[in-house]
């Protein structure tokens, strides 16, 4: 799946968006995957409570499945206005 | 409805005056928002988005919108990239025969924009770069709708 990074999170993961091959069941579990893989993930995704995620473009939540999902995308609290 | 994402500059005046027209049309409300320079250290402020989610997210809220008060049409552009002091950043219109919808509407249209529209805002000044924080309050004004 497409794993996709905005804002400070893209800056500390170091690339917007990549290619993910995963048999993760829920979006914790992706997390867990890559905070295991590196550092810079690690780093990232230290406290979850300061992140928001979206499964193909709609806002979830942590405990959401990832089955049939092709973009998952992690950032900070949304700033628009 | 209209939702422009863009990166270029809008004339809020000449938006508005194309949006105002319409039969049986009695109240026109809208709010522009501007790059703020805060204590006049601004050099400039970045808006990044998520191209495709942001079009997405905010046609969502406006369909909100239109459900809940009684609405002729309304109209969201919000803009990305390099922007500096003094600049739009982003226009709501709404209309509607009464002024209470189109108040409520455009009320509620700027509170979720600002948490639920996928764009994130970058200051930079003399000192360096930041993004801004997301504040609880914006969170909590959700609550009232």
């Amino acid at each position: 799946m497409n794993v996709m990074y905005f804002a400070w999170v893209r800056e500390r993961i170091g690339v917007p968006s990549e290619e993910v091959t995963t048999g993760a069941v829920t979006v914790a579990d992706l997390v867990a995957e890559l905070s295991a893989r590196e550092e810079r993930y690690a780093a990232a995704f230290a406290d979850v409570t300061a992140l928001r995620v979206a499964v193909d473009q709609e806002l979830t939540t942590f405990d959401a499945p990832l089955a049939g999902a092709h973009e998952v995308a992690f950032f900070p609290p949304m700033t628009g206005g | 409805m209209a939702v422009v994402v863009q990166a270029e500059s809008f004339d809020a005046g000449a938006e508005l005056n194309a949006f105002s027209d319409g039969a049986g049309v009695g109240a026109v409300v809208s709010f522009t928002g501007v790059v703020r320079d805060t204590d006049g250290t601004l050099a400039v402020m970045e808006i990044e988005h998520y191209p495709g989610m942001t079009e997405r997210a905010i046609a969502g809220i406006v369909d909100d919108a239109m459900a809940r008060w009684a609405l002729m049409d309304a109209l969201v552009i919000h803009r990305h990239g390099t922007l500096l002091a003094g600049d739009p950043i982003m226009m709501v219109a709404t209309k509607s025969a009464h002024r209470a919808d189109a108040f409520a509407a455009a009320d509620f249209l700027m509170d979720y924009l600002k948490s639920r529209a996928p764009f994130w805002k970058k200051e930079t000044t003399a000192d360096g770069s930041a993004w801004v924080d997301a504040k609880d309050a914006d969170e909590d004004a959700l609550a009232r709708w």
